[in-house]
């Protein structure tokens, strides 16, 4: 038995079952939105997930009920919602399971936010890799149609929602809001200038929500079993409920974990996942994805919520965390993820398309080996000026890793650099020698 | 022609959407099924059926890492690269593709048969290293599975050792 209650992931860990509509309406499926449509109205649905304290779980934390109120009263026209499955932050595979295992709690979670802020529409953008995640999507959505919860009319309460599933094609960037609109208007996904936010000029210039798929998942649970019960677990007020965390690297059990905010990285690293593989020792953590600053042992007692992972320095992001042992080579680690920005800088911003080129470049140099004491300047002064200088948080994301690795483990990018100046003093000593 | 082929699958996508332009990428992907690839005379169609212009088409497909504006072979190999998978030995992985495929990230073998590409982060982080074949996903690799996987595709097309609908660590068994 697990040491906490599972809410997101209590379905599919019953043995044999399948995510079908029977499976999830036999598990108390689809109540919730029976419970308020037609009976409830929008306004209680919103005032119901901020009394939750639910926040974002795409990586900002922020909080579901206020971007849901942002939405301009009395507009007349359409509106929509878009549910963001376009998991890519490296580290993290939650939003992937909640879509295969369990794709019906997403779509109540969807069909709730739908009624909540009057969205006809919901495109679920779901990243382009993920095909079986979006047949299942669409085959899920299918059946809700034929059972009268997605449609003209649901529920026979003169309600329309409709709900689409649109692939994306291979962008990073395309999870951060804007970008994703873009994308979904059929367009390159480069972040737009905010303000204005979506919440008054999203998708097609019109008011638009944009939700995280594990956001809508909890849902259900909110209405279902009322905001207090869901405000009293985690780590009331600012950090609640649980989350799905994703633990990969030198790790014995690798996999997604739902635990109550709040717990320490301990016992997730420990005893969820195990602890670490060959029963090395921990050297180095991503608490939250690629975006999020490396901790160290040292912050292990951290506790898992939004509040004490950013007073530590770094920041709860998407729950992917990566775990490190002794041995890893932490300018590599740093160099493999600056890789990835560069990769998938989407070009818009100066600092952010040539800052992410320029430092993969030094990166390189320094751990071939090749690199000169300067090269520290250089990183540090590059980063800086990538930070803050960007339209999206993308900028700063990039700077994480080296800025992160940078300020804990300097020695070993001196070392690696002592070593290439070493290396060159040898080839000069001869020459200089003739003298 | 796409419209004549595809028509009712066309009109369906166009359906969903308010604004015609935003059934671009959709109908991009039907064009790669179609040919394997994305080609010139396929966006220049889908130009006119969206009423853009053919750069507005192309500047879309161009973004795209998942769009192919050349052929690939019949069999992608897309290793993920990133952190994540790295600590589990992904660079093993490549390093295997070289040695019994003998391409390297960016190349076809002579057959037509594998493309290798390294990739960056696919979601699996949990059940490194791992690679997607076309469309379905390969996790866990050790190099009894990765022969197995590559032996099957060229037998059969396809590979049992395929990953279904994700759950890691996997549910309980029934009783």
């Amino acid at each position: 038995m697990p040491k906490h209650e599972l809410i997101l992931l209590k379905n599919m860990m019953q043995p044999g079952y399948t995510g079908s509509l029977q499976d999830y309406e036999r598990a108390g499926g689809y109540q919730a939105l029976r419970k308020v449509v037609g009976k409830a109205q929008p306004a209680e649905v919103t005032a119901m997930v901020m009394k939750s304290g639910l926040r974002g779980r795409g990586g900002a934390g922020f909080p579901t009920g206020v971007k849901w109120g942002f939405l301009p009263k009395g507009y007349v026209g359409p509106r929509y919602l878009c549910c963001n499955a376009d998991e890519s932050e490296p580290g993290t595979f939650k939003d992937r399971q909640l879509i295969e295992r369990d794709p019906h709690q997403i779509l109540e979670g969807i069909l709730l936010a739908c009624y909540a802020i009057g969205a006809e529409t919901a495109y679920i953008y779901i990243r382009g890799e993920f095909v079986l995640g979006a047949k299942i999507l669409e085959q899920a959505i299918a059946e809700a149609r034929t059972a009268g919860y997605i449609g003209a009319n649901i529920l026979g309460a003169g309600i329309t929602a409709n709900v689409w599933v649109h692939r994306g094609a291979g962008a990073y960037i395309c999870g951060e809001e804007t970008a994703l609109l873009e994308s979904l208007e059929g367009k390159r996904g480069l972040p737009r200038v905010k303000p204005p936010f979506p919440a008054t000029h999203g998708l097609y210039n019109k008011p638009t929500v944009v939700n995280n798929v594990e956001t809508l998942a909890n849902l259900p649970h909110i209405v279902g079993r009322g905001p207090e019960w869901f405000a009293s677990i985690g780590s009331p007020p600012k950090s609640t409920g649980t989350r799905v965390f994703c633990v990969s690297g030198h790790v014995k059990r690798p996999g997604n974990y739902e635990v109550p905010m709040g717990v320490t990285f301990r016992e997730l690293i420990y005893e969820q996942a195990g602890g670490l593989r060959s029963d090395k020792l921990l050297k180095a953590f991503i608490p939250g994805g690629a975006s999020a600053p490396f901790l160290t042992p040292n912050h292990l007692d951290v506790k898992l919520d939004f509040e004490s992972v950013a007073a530590a320095g770094s920041m709860l992001g998407s729950g992917g965390v990566t775990v490190m042992e002794e041995g890893t080579d932490m300018v590599w680690a740093a160099l493999r993820l600056m890789e990835f920005f560069y990769h998938e800088s989407c070009g818009k911003c100066s600092p952010c398309r040539e800052g992410s080129s320029w430092l993969v470049q030094t990166m390189r140099r320094i751990v071939a080996k090749r690199g000169r004491m300067e090269d520290l300047e250089t990183l540090v002064d590059l980063c800086k000026n990538i930070e803050g200088r960007t339209v999206c948080a993308f900028g700063d994301a990039s700077v994480a890793p080296i800025m992160s690795t940078l300020k804990y483990w300097r020695p070993e990018y001196v070392a690696l650099i002592q070593e290439a100046e070493a290396a060159n003093l040898i080839k000069l000593e001869p020459a200089g020698a003739r003298h | 022609m796409l419209i004549e082929k595809y028509k009712q699958e066309i009109d369906s996508i166009l359906s969903r959407y308010p604004v015609k332009r935003s059934a671009l990428i959709p109908l991009l992907y039907l064009a790669q099924r179609d040919e394997g690839f994305i080609s010139e005379p396929a966006m220049k169609e889908i130009a006119g059926l969206l009423r853009l212009t053919p750069p507005q088409v192309y500047e879309t497909a161009t973004f795209y890492t998942m769009l192919n504006l050349k052929p690939v072979g019949k069999f992608h190999l897309q290793v993920c690269k990133s952190l994540m998978c790295a600590l589990a030995g992904s660079d093993t992985v490549i390093g295997w593709v070289k040695t019994k495929l003998g391409i390297r990230p960016g190349e076809t073998t002579a057959d037509g048969l594998f493309t290798l590409t390294a990739v960056e982060c696919l979601a699996a982080c949990g059940t490194a290293p791992m690679m997607q074949v076309n469309e379905d996903y390969y996790e866990r690799l050790t190099e009894e599975t990765f022969d197995r996987i590559l032996a099957d595709l060229k037998k059969d097309g396809t590979c049992s050792l395929k990953t279904g609908p994700f759950m890691w660590p996997e549910a309980p068994k029934a009783q």
